[in-house]
């Protein structure tokens, strides 16, 4: 019995009733919602639940199994420890449209079939702009709408590749799709914008900083982690995604090396780290995809904990800038706290979250023989510590002091960190729990001395990377300014495309184009304007007159008998009559 | 980060810090170390690793990302 409505659309339907909820019972109600999304998740069971039958197609709300549920399970604790950190969010549509979107999360996870999930994955896109124009300024506006329209995009992608895909198999089944021919090819790119694939993943950076203090956590959370998912179910094994994750977990941290705005280096942190599963999916093998959904379950809780402490710090400053802080470390100490929890869990320091589940993918690549991934995983690994994890850490709460005084984050915020900070640090510790959910057994041990002493100098060596570089003044000072990538594409070149109409095609229209009409069409037009007129003045208006003057002459003529008396006319009709009369008469006498 | 005047607070901590990368190295032979590809049984190849790795990030983020990238904060004009 208790298995009879999906946690979707539980979330989704419950979201409505936020809106008429006031003060403590609203609080109560955001609170309680997402709680009963954990227990009953907790409490659910593997099998296929939740069928229905349109027409002659099967939707399957509920595919329950290993995979899907590790998703489930962590999908609903985040929604729970975000909606704690939103309580003293006032919008309603920012907070329905985010619970829509956790709602949407869960139901493209449970999907069993590609229609429900392609339903799910769009009102996941829409909810999520919503929550990106919740921010309800000029730049959150447009990255909002750039949001939709990639993501639009994505979707047809997908719809396109699951209507060739049903033609070519009549099934419609979520399952395995292996890599070859148009419709998966459609399919794994419409995931793979989801993913953030390189080139692809412009609209992480551009839309998630944009977003409110609250808005951004949960943006962080769902749209890419469904989509390794996805990948995860649809396409593991397969190869092409190891190249493209080593190119993710590397090239965002370049840009997190030069970038000014905090939660746009955490965004770039979000494709570095997704980049680690997408590794992990393409490998393929039990460990790596073990490690691709620990690694997915721990980076959740680590990024949603270091975009909660850089809300915090939003939210009490109104800053976000690394030029704009420092020294907040007297104001918001727990914060402080929470936020290197973070950032230790998301570098992978041993006895946090993200040692345990990062050293499992890194280890795949390594029993494979993959030389050159390995190294980038290494590279990748050591730079997030070094210019993510300390850029976040150090630049708003140490580094110079700003001058800024404040208070600490609101209790329901600390709160909602130390539930985030306390997990990091709890699966670190203690990774048995985490492990027992993955989809296969578990027969690795992260704690080996060799694995602790060399993760732990590979961090180190990059921390002294960062120090010496930072005392040598080397390191590239922070400047206001925004560094271009691949959004300007679409948001530069179309402009740019525009301008160019405007000035150049346009006078090139107006000069050439222009010019000749008007020596080709106009003129000539003009001329034989000019004789016609010449005709028509002389020759027809001529005709015309005469005609006009000739009638003039003739009613004039008429008029001698028009009299206007009635006698007269009396007259002119008895002589008519005597004359029918005499016409008809005449020949029957002769 | 300015090197003339660097406080107590911060000496104190970057000896803590080096004295730790000192003790990394020393217990770096005694530990029996799984060797994959055979160059990572090296003694300290993960730190030498983590460091020029990092140092070099740096540099090309820079000197050839940097130049290529920024523009003036109202670029987009948005």
């Amino acid at each position: 019995m208790i298995n009879l409505i999906p946690p979707a659309l539980i979330l989704i339907v419950g979201s409505l009733l936020v809106p008429l909820l006031k003060g403590r019972a609203r609080q109560v109600y955001m609170i309680a919602l997402p709680l009963l999304i954990v227990l009953y998740l907790f409490n659910l069971s593997e099998g296929i639940y939740w069928k229905v039958r349109i027409l002659e197609y099967e939707l399957i709300f509920g595919r329950v199994d290993r995979l899907s549920l590790a998703f489930g399970y962590i999908f609903a604790i985040i929604t729970f420890i975000s909606s704690i950190y939103s309580l003293h969010v006032k919008d309603n549509l920012h907070l329905v449209s985010a619970f829509v979107y956790a709602g949407g999360a869960q139901g493209a996870v449970f999907a069993g079939d590609f229609i429900t999930l392609f339903i799910f994955c769009e009102v996941m896109a829409f909810a999520a702009a919503y929550i990106v124009w919740s921010a309800r300024t000029k730049a959150a506006v447009g990255a909002g709408m750039r949001y939709l329209m990639v993501h639009i995009f994505g979707g047809l992608l997908l719809l396109g590749g699951i209507m060739i895909h049903y033609h070519e198999t009549r099934s419609l089944l979520f399952n395995y799709v292996s890599l070859n021919g148009l419709s998966s090819w459609l399919i794994f790119l419409g995931f793979g914008i989801n993913a953030a694939f390189p080139l692809l993943h412009a609209w992480l950076p551009d839309a998630y900083p944009e977003s409110t203090e609250t808005g951004t956590v949960f943006l962080s959370v769902f749209t890419t982690k469904t989509a390794v998912y996805f990948l995860a179910r649809a396409f593991y094994g397969t190869e092409i995604l190891i190249y493209v994750g080593a190119v993710m977990a590397i090239f965002p941290l370049f840009y997190t090396v030069i970038e000014n705005n905090l939660r746009r280096v955490l965004s770039y942190t979000i494709i570095n780290q997704v980049g680690f599963m997408m590794v992990g999916i393409g490998i393929g093998t039990k460990l790596s995809l073990n490690g691709t959904v620990a690694h997915a379950f721990c980076h959740i809780l680590y990024d949603a904990l270091l975009f909660m402490s850089m809300g915090a710090v939003l939210y009490r400053t109104g800053k976000i800038n690394a030029t704009d802080l420092g020294g907040l470390y007297k104001s918001m100490p727990l914060t402080t706290i929470f936020c290197i929890v973070g950032a230790a869990s998301i570098s992978g320091i041993p006895f946090t979250s993200g040692f345990v589940s990062k050293s499992m993918i890194i280890s795949a690549a390594a029993e494979n023989k993959l030389i050159i991934i390995w190294l980038a995983l290494l590279f990748a690994s050591a730079g997030v510590f070094s210019y993510s994890a300390m850029k976040v850490s150090f630049f708003p709460f140490f580094s110079h002091d700003s001058g800024i005084k404040t208070k600490e984050a609101p209790t329901h915020m600390l709160v909602a960190m130390g539930l985030a900070a306390f997990l990091c640090i709890g699966i670190g510790v203690m990774p048995g729990p985490l492990y027992s959910i993955l989809p296969y057994s578990v027969d690795y041990e992260p704690y080996t001395a060799a694995h602790v002493i060399d993760q732990t100098q590979l961090l180190a060596f990059s921390a002294l990377a960062f120090t010496l570089l930072m005392l040598s003044g080397i390191y590239p000072p922070e400047i206001r300014s925004i560094n271009l990538d691949a959004d300007w594409f679409y948001r530069k070149a179309a402009a740019v495309f525009m301008k160019f109409a405007n000035n150049v095609l346009a006078k090139i229209e107006y000069n050439i184009v222009g010019q000749a009409y008007e020596f080709m069409v106009i003129k000539p037009v003009l001329k034989i304007a000019r004789v016609l007129k010449l005709v028509d003045t002389s020759g027809v208006d001529g005709t015309y007159d005469r005609m006009a003057k000739g009638s003039i002459k003739l009613s004039d003529t008429v008029k001698i008998i028009q009299t206007g008396k009635a006698h007269d006319y009396a007259f002119f009709m008895i002589i008519g009559v005597i004359m029918l009369i005499l016409i008809i008469l005449i020949p029957i006498v002769i | 980060m300015e090197n003339k005047k660097m406080s107590k607070g911060l000496k104190k901590i970057l000896t803590i810090f080096f004295l730790f990368l000192l003790l990394l190295i020393i217990i770096d032979p005694f530990i029996h170390k799984h060797s994959y590809f055979g160059f990572d049984e090296y003694l300290s190849f993960y730190g030498a690793y983590g460091l020029v790795a990092c140092i070099l990030l740096v540099l090309a983020a820079k000197y050839i990302l940097r130049p290529i990238v920024m523009r003036r904060e109202d670029y987009y004009n948005d």
